[in-house]
């Protein structure tokens, strides 16, 4: 164990942590968080995305001692139930859920990607998203939020 | 429920109500908890709101607001919208007044499972959550009426008013604070659909605020003072049993607390998740291996004769042997692989054993049952456990929902502390209740137009395990390690002679008059016919997977159907119209037809090509499980021929699930369907060795991700307010492989009977291809 500082959402948080510890466990246990969540522990679905620096990483494979000191957004740090980041009022707006559970890493997935690529076409926002899975298959609707929000961010 | 302290601080009913009352500055009904006990496992058990009285379904505060008490839980499906609709078009109250509370052994009615498409009808059709609240409704009307010195049928509720002869009085005002005091009336008038003013319409999940901004709280969420991680350590293969366990392995590692062993369970806990996992890497265990797995390659010969047969014959015309001979005979046989449920976030489940008591937070679909079976396991009286409905990812059936609940119970107990559980990737997928497999024989005879007059379909399917219910942990894989009994396999040779209508999971052909008795009970006009199921011990956990047998069935009836219309060289749609009699199912057909600009013609299409990108359609039909919902869809695909590669363009769907309460949440159901079967049609088997799963994560069981090419998908809503309600989760899904595999024929001339779709079939099916 060792003391780890992890700056999430805007908040420097000092932890004690094997450092191996993958961040997700820092996140979702030790600051108790309800955004990324365990999905595989692979990588390979999404679930557990958090922003590291501007970037989508996999929480689940990401060890803490390399992100010390990076900034570290998870789903709360866009927006509240009060106040909801346009992107998650485009979820709203669309009605695009079922169980949700996916909704962290499709949501910073995507808000990652326009904002490095605010004029990105449907097709790219699709290929952008192919990394992420949701086993409800509500892609219709999840799909249409992000373009939704990548219109209007876009204008 | 944003953060809800309720069940942290382990309230009961009773004292949650004074505390909501307290916290709105109002006396709330109150609630007797002093209940009569009934027998293990049927009904409600002491402490459950009974059916029977109002009291059990809706509470009315001072202040008007409405809190609804379900037993039918939201589990991703949007139930909770339809719910709320039924309460406030019933009450006469805007959604917004109405809040639900589903699934709490200590709070809600016992409804059983959430399952099988059940939860709207049992709630709409029957006796339940919507006549609680047209019973609610007279009887305010009635209190109104004594308060107000105006007669009944003078006055009107509307918003939580009631009102007539320039007087009214509030909801609040009327029972806030007190109990109805009333049993559940059967004859309190229902709402005419003509007058609704909130069903029907596309109200907006009341999750979704809370889900897109992570406030929501998962089963995984929760979290309890003091409470520990746990890990299982589940066998190497299937059928190995435990020789032993060193402890001393993982004793000295950070965070370790103890390790657990009974019977063939093996599972750690320690202070935090990573140490639990690491925990659980590093202990030595030795397992005797099982014994050796069917071979995967050759499982469906396997599958036919494996002895002995469970036997059940559905329908039984006893003349279509004679009818082989008399026109032209078709045989073909259809395979469906073990396919997964594969939630998105494993199984987890927190509990805290203390003593003789427990309070358990679990995704299952049934509290009140796994009230019961972790009595079983624990010792504890089931009335002396809380089972609390926490949301997971969703399941679709029979995941690691039960089985993750029982590992934290047992972990828990065993340290006397709060432990939470939450399964890897691979045990997730490994030793989940997998949706059963299937080798279908289809045999029909057509006369000289070509029409059917024969149809017979006999099948074999592997069980093992299922839902606990109410008395059998051991049909869950925790259950069984810790020593319990799988449901046992009865075997039964010859079938009985069938003696009322079953449609047996849609085992029966839309299109066989399904006549028992002389009574025909079918959809379909086919005289002759005879259906024959034989179920066999499965190597692997079996449970219900979202349309259960009713996909694989109608995967077998749909596809042999257009085998059978393009060898009359007629129209598929025309072809099935020939034989059908179901006013509803014809319409939804036509209705999927029309959407998609239809026009007559035999599959496969003329001028079939060989190579590049060849187009195609493809349709089907059914009535699920015989009486709950009608389906149809119809797809435009394009087949790469160079790569085997299948893209479906549009899903045209069409469905009818009677009087529509929330066509915005049906729209989703059918959207998620319709893809969630493209998925499991396209790529989605589990596979194995000599000894294991070996599908066991996401780059080895193939599921669809987010950004594939989706197809467009028009939903055709018919609706028809003056029948019961159906379910409509499992409507889309039933019929979309059928219909994909249709229009791979019609788009090559291929026939492909077997499930995965995956480039590597369709490539070497048309490289066959005369």
């Amino acid at each position: 164990m060792s003391a780890v500082t992890l700056k999430v959402n805007g908040k420097v948080h000092n932890l004690d942590l094997d450092p191996a510890t993958p961040l997700l466990y820092a996140l979702s246990d030790d600051l108790e968080l309800r955004g990324p969540k365990f999905g595989c522990g692979l990588g390979q679905c999404g679930a557990c995305t958090a922003i590291v620096n501007g970037r989508a990483v996999r929480s689940c494979i990401t060890p803490v001692s390399s992100v010390v000191g990076a900034e570290i957004t998870t789903l709360e740090g866009l927006g509240a139930v009060e106040k909801p980041h346009p992107l998650q009022q485009a979820f709203i707006d669309e009605q695009a859920a079922q169980c949700g559970f996916c909704l962290n890493g499709v949501i910073l997935t995507a808000k990652a990607f326009l904002d490095k690529n605010p004029q990105a076409t449907d097709p790219e926002i699709d290929r952008a998203m192919s990394g992420v899975l949701c086993r409800c298959f509500t892609n219709i609707r999840m799909l249409s939020a992000i373009k939704r929000y990548a219109k209007e961010a876009a204008r | 429920m944003t953060r809800d302290r309720l069940h942290l601080a382990r309230v009961s009913r009773r004292d949650f109500l004074k505390t909501s009352a307290a916290m709105s500055g109002a006396m709330l009904v109150s609630f007797n908890l002093a209940e009569p006990s009934t027998s293990f496992g049927q009904g409600p058990i002491a402490g459950s709101p009974q059916l029977s009285q109002l009291d059990s379904w809706i509470a009315i505060a001072a202040d008007g607001s409405v809190t609804a008490y379900s037993g039918k839980e939201e589990m991703g499906q949007g139930i909770s919208a339809a719910q709320i609709q039924l309460v406030a078009e019933e009450l006469c109250v805007p959604v917004n007044r109405v809040k639900l509370l589903y699934c709490d052994t200590a709070l809600t009615p016992d409804q059983a499972h959430t399952s099988g498409s059940q939860s709207h009808p049992a709630n709409f059709n029957h006796d339940n959550l919507a006549q609680a609240g047209a019973t609610a409704r007279e009887a305010l009307i009635r209190l109104a009426s004594q308060r107000l010195g105006v007669s009944a049928d003078q006055l009107t509720a509307k918003d939580g008013v009631i009102s007539g002869a320039s007087k009214s009085v509030g909801y609040g005002q009327l029972v806030g604070g007190r109990k109805f005091n009333l049993a559940l009336d059967r004859n309190a008038k229902r709402k005419d659909p003509k007058d609704w003013t909130v069903l029907g319409k596309p109200v907006p999940r009341p999750d979704l605020p809370e889900l897109v901004t992570a406030q929501f709280e998962f089963v995984h969420n929760v979290r309890v003072p003091g409470m520990l991680h746990g890990r299982v350590v589940r066998p190497p293969s299937v059928g190995a049993t435990l020789v032993g366990v060193d402890e001393s392995s993982v004793k000295n590692v950070p965070g370790f607390v103890k390790v657990v062993v009974k019977k063939n369970f093996v599972g750690v806990v320690a202070q935090k998740p990573w140490q639990a996992i690491q925990i659980a890497e590093k202990l030595k265990v030795n397992w005797s291996p099982g014994p050796a797995l069917p071979s995967h390659e050759n499982f469906y010969t396997h599958l036919r004769y494996q002895r002995p047969t469970r036997d059940t014959a559905l329908v039984d015309s006893l003349d279509v042997e004679e009818k082989w001979n008399q026109g032209a005979s078709l045989r073909s046989t259809y395979l469906h692989p073990y396919q997964m449920h594969g939630s998105i976030g494993s199984s987890c489940a927190v509990a805290d054993v203390q003593g003789d008591k427990a309070t358990i937070w679990s995704p299952t679909q049934a509290v009140w049952y796994q009230r019961n079976t972790c009595s079983m396991l624990l010792g504890i009286k089931p009335e002396n456990i809380h089972v609390i409905y926490r949301r997971a990812s969703g399941c679709y059936g029979l995941n690691g929902a039960d089985t993750v609940t029982y590992d934290a119970a047992i972990l828990s107990q065993a340290v006397g502390k709060p432990v939470r559980v939450q399964l890897s990737r691979k045990d997730e997928m490994a030793w989940e209740n997998y949706g059963n497999a299937y080798v279908i024989d289809q045999h029909a005879a057509t006369d000289a137009k070509g029409n059917i007059i024969a149809w017979e379909h006999e099948s074999w399917s592997p069980t093992l395990g299922n839902r606990p219910g109410p008395g059998t942990p051991g049909n869950v894989v925790t259950g069984f390690l810790l020593g319990f009994e799988p449901e046992p396999f009865v075997a039964r040779s010859p079938a009985p002679d069938p003696e009322s209508y079953n449609n047996g999971s849609n085992g029966i052909p839309s299109y066989v008059a399904g006549k028992i008795k002389g009574k025909a009970y079918g959809t379909g006009t086919i005289e002759s016919e005879r259906v024959m199921l034989h179920s066999v011990r499965s190597s692997f956990w079996t449970g219900p997977l979202r349309s259960p047998a009713r996909l694989q069935n109608t995967f077998a009836h749909e596809c042999f159907m257009d085998e059978l219309a393009s060898r009359a060289k007629a129209d598929p749609v025309a072809y099935r119209l020939r034989h059908l009699r179901d006013p509803r199912l014809i319409a939804v057909l036509n209705a999927a037809a029309k959407a998609a600009n239809w026009t007559p013609r035999p599959s496969p299409k003329p001028d079939l090509r060989p190579g590049g990108i060849a187009t195609g359609r493809g349709v089907a039909c059914v009535l699920y499980e015989g009486d709950n919902g009608y389906s149809a869809i119809a797809v435009d695909i394009e087949v790469n021929q160079d790569t085997g590669q299948i893209a479906v363009k549009r899903i045209f769907s069409a469905i009818d699930v009677g009087p529509i309460s929330n066509p915005d949440g049906l729209r989703n159901q059918i959207e998620g369907g319709a893809l969630q079967g493209m998925s499991r049609c396209l790529g989605e088997h589990v596979t194995w060795d000599d000894q294991k799963i070996t599908s066991v994560d996401w780059s080895t069981y193939h599921t669809l991700p987010l950004g594939f090419e989706v197809p467009k998908i028009e939903s055709v809503l018919i609706n028809r307010p003056a029948e019961k309600t159906n379910g409509a989760g499992e409507t889309s899904i039933t019929v979309i492989a059928a219909a994909i595999g249709n229009a791979i024929f019609d788009a090559t001339g291929v026939r492909i009977r077997e499930v995965p779709f995956t480039p590597d079939r369709i490539k070497s099916s048309l490289g066959t291809r005369t």
